[in-house]
């Protein structure tokens, strides 16, 4: 996204296109972020406005607001545009308490947690 | 500048971008730019039950840093041309 060369004009992946509009950004670490686009920079350094996380367990999901934000590009995995004319989430999904996300969101890592102990134990046995 | 070039006569093809976090993405190639980021139009992801968020992205921008895979249509490829172009650079650098 640096100045582009005269052959190179018409050919820019900018996300000029993309300010002022609703966007879903995601992260390296796996969170989703929603927000305006107010502002970017070459290395998809980006200022999000009205930032929300949409949190998903399951089929549960929660938005919490975050406000203004100002994301690092080296985290940006990436940008993608919602289309306001369709669901941004399947139907079957329950929007649920920020509360109750984060207990779910526990109990998924719980869940995962137990599952590695289960089977570090069962490579101690050496099975196979 | 050797893939920047290459991806630039796809523009218009379609792809599947897969992501170093294992989404994948068809779509449309838009878009390159030197980093190799790339602008997809007409997206659909590929396991879309796993990505529930994804629903609604029709166009996306994806970081060039987080790409593992580009993969492209069969004929997508001039063999020939991409050697060339590669001894070209081997070349040269």
């Amino acid at each position: 996204m640096s100045w582009a060369s005269p052959d190179e004009i018409f050919l820019s992946t900018s996300l000029a296109s993309y300010l002022d509009k609703k966007l879903l950004v995601l992260l390296r670490d796996g969170r989703k972020l929603l927000g305006i686009l107010r502002s970017f920079d070459q290395f998809a350094n980006a200022v999000l406005e009205g930032a929300c996380e949409r949190v998903i367990v399951g089929d549960l999901y929660c938005d919490i607001p975050l406000g203004l934000y100002v994301i690092r590009g080296e985290n940006v995995v990436l940008i993608g545009e919602l289309d306001l004319e369709r669901e941004e989430l399947p139907p079957h999904m329950t929007r649920v308490s920020a509360a109750e996300i984060r207990r779910a969101q526990k109990a998924e890592r719980d869940a995962t947690d137990l599952k590695g102990s289960m089977r570090k134990r069962m490579e101690f046995l050496d099975l196979d | 500048m050797l893939f920047f070039s290459y991806f630039k006569d796809l523009v218009g093809r379609e792809v599947t971008v897969e992501l170093k976090n294992d989404l994948a993405i068809r779509g449309t190639l838009h878009s390159v730019d030197q980093y190799l980021n790339i602008k997809l139009e007409n997206t659909r992801v590929v396991d879309q039950d796993k990505y529930p968020h994804m629903l609604s992205v029709r166009n996306c921008f994806i970081r060039g840093s987080v790409v593992r895979y580009v993969q492209l249509p069969p004929d997508g490829v001039d063999i020939d041309l991409l050697h060339d172009a590669t001894r070209r650079e081997a070349r040269g650098g």
